[in-house]
């Protein structure tokens, strides 16, 4: 009841399914957005500190990942949950504010399950994903740029071969778009993320907690 | 500036750096962090060295296009990066086998680098099919609370920890 009273309050004039969602309204922002040269230098600058970080997480060494999955090491689920975390609040903030565009991709089950599960073995066997992978390049890596990184590329090979004959049929399959867990679940999204911050900051305790 | 040098940091540390990281990319770029993409435009370059007329035509290749952008920028500062911090620290080392893996997989390069290219070949041909990977879904899609990330993000490492056992536990 108290959650119903609530989403009369706070859900009335909107559409119930569809909650308004906010673009960059900023004109500097805007501006800044448009300059494709200072982008690019930007987005390079971005990746010398991501890889920076990564390399000193040590999420660039196989044996960290592969010790994550092995539930033996538990530095992976460290960096992304916190990640995740700071992350949420910060962007939702800025999205709040006017200042920042959410960009959340689209998808359906047949290809988050399927493609999910499909990296997964990978994963599994390679021990680096796309990011961490150019990091352990970085870090001087030579499976990873001789084997990993070959692989990466003759698998996007193939799929772009296959794409056009699954692309309406497979990709399709229990398609829920882009949608977001508030909109989804019709709450405000600040609820969804003060939830998902208990949520994941209690993954996080619970691990300390048990040592791991 | 003496932790720069240091040869690892705190993980939440490292996490909430790389969350404010994101702030960052989305107000100043208006883009997520991501990494697969930019593997599928340098296949489509590569590929088109060799035939430039049909990847002009692949629906894929149109979808995403084989250009240099922010994304694949983005990538290569990864690479630089992560050897900074490397090199900073004195941890910068050329090494064909990982010791994990030499000790239950034995210590042939050869063996490894095509487990590597198997395994990477799923990563490639995975990550397109989900349509992101562990930065796309796993960090930029969670943290804006979108489904598809989080069906992804749980299938990517339920698929990882299951291959792994299975790996180890038959493989060895």
């Amino acid at each position: 009841m108290k959650t119903l009273a609530w989403k009369q309050v706070h859900m009335g004039g909107k559409e119930m399914s569809m909650q308004s969602r906010k673009q960059v309204n900023v004109g500097w922002v805007k501006s800044l957005h448009s300059r494709k040269g200072l982008q690019l230098g930007l987005g390079f600058f971005f990746g010398i500190i991501f890889g920076f970080l990564l390399q000193k997480g040590g999420v660039t060494r196989y044996n960290v990942i592969i010790g994550q999955l092995l539930l033996s090491d538990f530095t992976v689920m460290k960096v992304i949950l916190s990640a995740i975390i700071t992350g949420m609040i910060g962007v939702r903030f800025l999205n709040s504010l006017g200042f920042a565009s959410l960009h959340p991709k689209p998808g359906s089950l047949g290809m988050n399950l399927v493609g999910g599960l499909l990296f997964g073995v990978g994963f599994g066997i390679l021990g680096y994903c796309p990011g961490t992978i150019a990091g352990a390049v970085g870090n001087g890596f030579l499976d990873a740029l001789f084997g990993g990184l070959t692989g990466i590329l003759l698998g996007d090979v193939v799929f772009a071969e296959l794409y056009p004959r699954i692309e309406g049929d497979l990709l399709k399959k229990v398609d829920y778009g882009d949608v977001t867990l508030p909109e989804l679940v019709d709450i405000s999204p600040w609820l969804a993320v003060f939830l998902a911050v208990l949520f994941l900051g209690g993954v996080l305790w619970g691990l300390e907690k048990l040592g791991l | 500036m003496g932790f720069l040098s240091l040869e690892q940091w705190s993980p939440y540390a490292v996490g909430i750096g790389i969350g404010i990281l994101s702030w960052f990319t989305f107000l100043l770029s208006d883009k997520p962090i991501g990494a697969s993409t930019a593997y599928a435009r340098t296949a489509g370059m590569l590929e088109k060295l060799f035939r430039r007329q049909k990847v002009g035509e692949m629906a894929y290749f149109k979808k995403f296009p084989p250009v240099v952008d922010w994304e694949w920028m983005f990538v290569s500062g990864i690479v630089l990066g992560s050897f900074l911090s490397a090199w900073l620290s004195g941890t910068f080392r050329f090494e064909w086998v990982p010791s994990t893996w030499a000790s239950n997989f034995g210590p042939s390069p050869i063996t490894r680098v095509l487990a590597a290219l198997v395994g990477g070949f799923f990563i490639g041909f995975g990550s397109r099919w989900a349509g992101g990977c562990t930065s796309g879904h796993g960090i930029s899609g969670t943290l804006q609370l979108t489904l598809s990330s989080w069906i992804s993000v749980i299938c990517f490492f339920a698929g990882g920890v299951a291959t792994a056992f299975l790996l180890f536990i038959f493989g060895t």
